[in-house]
């Protein structure tokens, strides 16, 4: 979806701006992710990631991400950290476990870095 | 006709939701934060609303990508949680008030600003934990007033600007003061302050930005809206953009406001937690 002319993303390091263009590309895996709101979809994902995938017809990046529990590709592939945060209570992660497995650094990093700032 | 009395402001981070479970109040994690709250709970008790506006944003429990409303105000007889992916429990129902509901759409259409009526709609941890800070227990609190939400996108851009934002605040105050019942009224403002959950920048706050928020909000919210949106990315942090649920409270009180109390620690969660209470001049 690019229209010359009318490119309406801004560059902000470290951060993408989940935008129209960023909305269509993720549209599958966020409805996915979505769909996770509910137990039994979320019990169906465990029993069968790849037959869950494959209805929500995610792409074969998207589809790696989710495999590879990979946030950053996640979100580089359309994904949304608020319907992603649906994925991540599958596992049980907290969103500082989530913090650091997109920054590089252990949970206890990421909490030192977050108290780092106050 | 209707009065508001004032407007108050918190973070609703998920996190929080699990401490009140859990009683953790005087947890030395917890203390910092729960502290922001006794002042809030004697205004309450002794200005008693009737009704509570809860301006929140949805995070992905009442809408998905494929309808996403701008603003969307509820006109339900009650509003009920549901599971958002990790096992929440299911509250008693939080009384609404469907014909505050209508009274605000009607003036606010006509007033130009063209929102989405839900006559259904499942709210998350951005509504209920508010509520349940604010009103222990809620929604099973003697005092807990009947409620009105409204969620504005900050979900996926373009999101309001903050000028938009706070006019929008204007008109819901307008349309609040001519609701011909004699109802005292309480504006919720939830959300924020700067936090970033996602990407390579995961973990940014910025106390010296969320000064400057809390100081403006109070006394000249204007000036905010010289922020432009991808600012408030930047400065705020990607999910900081929730900052505009405070513009919308603040807009609707007016020019003549008392802070009665403010409270704002780091980290809570992700997040820099703040809380505001402002009073309308009587």
């Amino acid at each position: 979806m690019d229209h010359p002319g009318f490119d309406h993303h801004t560059h902000i390091p470290g951060t993408t701006i989940f935008d129209g263009k960023m909305a269509m590309k993720g549209y599958a895996l966020n409805k996915m992710c979505y769909a996770f709101n509910r137990q039994d979809n979320r019990d169906a994902f465990v029993a069968d990631e790849e037959a869950f995938m494959e209805k929500y017809g995610l792409n074969d990046a998207q589809k790696q991400a989710v495999r590879d529990r990979n946030i950053l590709g996640m979100i580089e592939e359309g994904g949304n950290i608020y319907y992603l945060a649906k994925f991540a209570g599958i596992f049980k992660l907290s969103v500082q476990d989530v913090g650091g497995m997109q920054t590089g650094r252990s949970t206890e990093e990421f909490q030192d870095f977050l108290q780092s700032q106050a | 006709m209707a009065k508001i009395l004032g407007g108050i402001t918190t973070s609703h981070i998920p996190a929080v939701g699990n401490a009140i479970q859990k009683e953790l109040y005087d947890d030395p994690y917890w203390k910092p934060f729960f502290d922001g709250y006794p002042k809030v709970h004697a205004w309450i008790k002794a200005n008693k609303p009737d009704y509570v506006i809860n301006i929140y944003n949805d995070h992905g429990l009442g809408f998905f990508l494929d309808q996403m409303p701008t603003f969307a105000i509820g006109a339900a007889h009650e509003y009920k949680n549901e599971d958002e992916g990790w096992g929440l429990p299911a509250l008693d129902p939080f009384p609404g008030a469907p014909e505050l509901s209508w009274h605000i759409i009607e003036s606010m259409v006509a007033d130009e600003f063209d929102i989405t009526s839900c006559q259904e709609l499942a709210v998350d941890h951005g509504f209920v934990v508010p509520m349940q800070l604010f009103w222990p227990g809620a929604p099973n609190n003697p005092d807990m007033p009947r409620a009105v939400p409204i969620s504005a996108n900050t979900v996926q851009h373009p999101i309001p600007t903050l000028k938009r934002a706070l006019d929008f605040g204007k008109a819901l105050g307008r349309a609040l003061r001519s609701f011909p019942e004699d109802a005292r009224i309480v504006i919720l403002g939830t959300g924020g302050l700067s936090h970033q959950l996602d990407g390579a920048r995961a973990g940014f706050i910025n106390k010296e930005f969320d000064q400057y928020c809390l100081e403006n909000i109070v006394s000249n919210p204007e000036e905010l809206t010289k922020v432009t949106r991808m600012e408030l990315v930047e400065k705020a942090g990607a999910q900081g953009t929730e900052f505009l649920m405070w513009m919308m409270m603040r807009g609707a009180l007016g020019d003549n406001v008392t802070e009665i109390t403010r409270n704002y620690h780091i980290p809570i969660s992700n997040t820099a937690a703040g809380t505001l209470l402002l009073e309308c001049a009587a």
